[in-house]
């Protein structure tokens, strides 16, 4: 392995893949090192694929990629004890093609995925974990792997190694990181007939919804839970944050058996056989929180970077376009005759600041430090709401001026005119901020 | 209320016989320094068990290699943690 490549990428997820895929499309000498037994086996998400990423990749991946169902109802739910205040939004644009998101199964996908790479003409290794960054002073030269004669060099190594992101923090490039930045999600995934999929959701064959709920749910942590329709399988989880698991008694895995439990969800999973359960790591610190993405030789891509939109829920569209600048940046360094070193690849940061990339991380960098100091947005709130809903739709004899007025006394009495008024004001300026 | 084991149970696992990819650095800081050990909550693979005489006990074949027992072990970062070897550890039938 004394053989020199243009760039390492190491992890095989989906900002390794992208980046890989769209190097080794562009001629360079790509070598992509994965610790799992095949690319996508070491990989969890819920999982939601957003389109426009990998369309800008490979656009026509919609012919060949493994894809369980397109998305065509959204539901969101906030949940009390024993009931639950819901929206809906449901509509037939989301049935004409080409369609904007779909459910997946990462390890297929992945698998998939990584094959493109190889058909690009990138070298993939499996079973092989990357132990650390070999350094020639400040500067990265390659990486250090568990085989026998594991050196190999590279001009750049792009790291995309997921959210614990070892390789980076063993290398000094960042700190550990901090519990209130990252999220621990569980979920399993329960496999029921297709039909039967089909007649409890409302929806037809290759069609999907997803319900993202918060509320009682998370037992007062910030947190949510999501429910995911694949074409024979149901996906549920629940993740909160590490800071709100740290002071608490409740295990992952009893937060997941009460969310099963709740009478809004039983019904859905009733008779289904669960296959998987796995947990996984969300880092939702945004802009605040993210380490330097480049230097010597070196560029951080996908979660490894923190690149996840927690409030919308993005993450893998991030990954994937992180990964995809990451590369282009190579490769219009190599076309110019210029080197890898910081002070050119700061051009990777540049283009992720233009894109949507950071200007989105960059609007909402308030809001987990608004949710972190506001717990009532998890507790009390989605217990108001249930009750009001209650209130209003329980026909008992009793005037709908008098519940009206119950309701806001029931507000006012738990939050107080000026708490109101301020939640509204804190959600309001961080939504907003540029 | 199910066990974690229960669940456990339906996933593929490669174990690396005798080569725990996590260690507790110094077992006697989680026996006395250590009063939450919340590490033996927040695991979602239960990997971590309190013993009655104080002491915390891992385990590491059901790990699920998400890396939160070292993330929230802040105060006295007691855990070493790494990757299993290449091939080994929990292998994702779905994801």
């Amino acid at each position: 392995m004394a053989e020199k490549f243009d760039v390492i990428v190491v992890g095989a997820g989906m900002a390794g893949n992208a980046a890989a895929y769209t190097a080794a499309q562009a001629g360079l000498k790509v070598l992509q090192i994965e610790r799992g037994e095949y690319p996508g086996s070491k990989n969890v998400q819920g999982a939601i694929l957003y389109s426009d990423a990998i369309e800008k990749i490979i656009p026509d991946f919609r012919d060949t990629a493994p894809l369980e169902r397109h998305l065509i109802e959204q539901r969101v739910w906030i949940l009390d004890d024993d009931s639950f205040v819901g929206s809906n939004y449901r509509s037939e644009e989301f049935n004409r093609q080409p369609f904007n998101r779909y459910t997946i199964i990462r390890t297929q996908f992945d698998k998939w995925f990584s094959e493109q790479v190889t058909k690009a003409g990138g070298l993939v290794i499996c079973e092989t974990t990357v132990q650390e960054l070999l350094m020639d002073g400040k500067r990265v030269i390659g990486v250090r792997t568990d085989r026998r004669n594991g050196d190999v060099f590279a001009d750049c190594v792009i790291l995309a190694e997921g959210v614990n992101s070892r390789l980076a923090k063993r290398a000094g490039f960042h700190e550990e990181l901090n519990p209130k930045d990252i999220a621990l999600a569980v979920k399993e995934i329960h496999f029921l007939p297709q039909e039967t999929i089909e007649s409890r959701f409302n929806i037809g064959e290759d069609e999907g919804v997803v319900i993202e709920m918060a509320g009682k749910i998370t037992a007062g942590m910030m947190g949510t839970a999501f429910l995911y329709t694949n074409k024979e399988s149901i996906t549920l989880g629940i993740g909160c944050m590490l800071s709100d698991f740290k002071h608490q008694k409740i295990t992952p895995y009893q937060l997941l058996e009460r969310l099963k439990e709740h009478p809004a969800i039983k019904p859905l999973l009733a008779g289904s056989e669960m296959k998987e359960y796995a947990a996984h790591l969300i880092p939702e610190g945004g802009y605040n929180a993210m380490p330097p993405v480049f230097g010597e030789g070196w560029m951080i891509t996908g979660d490894a970077g923190m690149f996840v939109n927690g409030i919308h829920r993005e993450g893998s569209n991030l990954a994937m376009t992180t990964g995809q600048m990451a590369a282009q940046t190579l490769i219009d360094l190599k076309a110019a005759g210029k080197e890898f070193s910081a002070k050119n690849l700061r051009n990777y940061r540049e283009r992720l600041d233009a894109s949507f990339v950071m200007k989105d991380l960059k609007k909402y960098r308030n809001l987990p430090g608004v949710f972190h100091k506001n717990p009532q947005f998890f507790t009390t709130y989605p217990e108001l709401l249930n009750r009001a809903a209650h209130t209003m739709l329980k026909v008992d004899g009793i005037d709908k001026k008098s519940k009206t007025k119950d309701i806001r006394g029931s507000f006012v009495k738990a939050r107080s005119l000026f708490g109101l008024f301020g939640d509204a004001f804190k959600l309001w300026h961080a939504f907003s901020a540029r | 209320m199910i066990k974690v084991e229960q669940k456990l149970f339906q996933n593929r696992y490669r174990v690396d016989a005798g080569r725990s990819h996590i260690t507790i650095k110094q077992p006697e800081l989680c026996a006395n320094a250590c009063i939450e050990q919340q590490c033996t909550t927040c695991c979602p693979a239960g990997c971590y068990i309190a013993e009655g005489n104080g002491k915390v006990v891992l385990i590491t074949d059901g790990c699920l290699e998400c890396g939160t027992c070292r993330i929230i072990c802040d105060e006295h970062r007691n855990v070493e943690w790494d990757w299993p070897r290449g091939g080994f550890g929990v292998l994702f039938k779905f994801g």
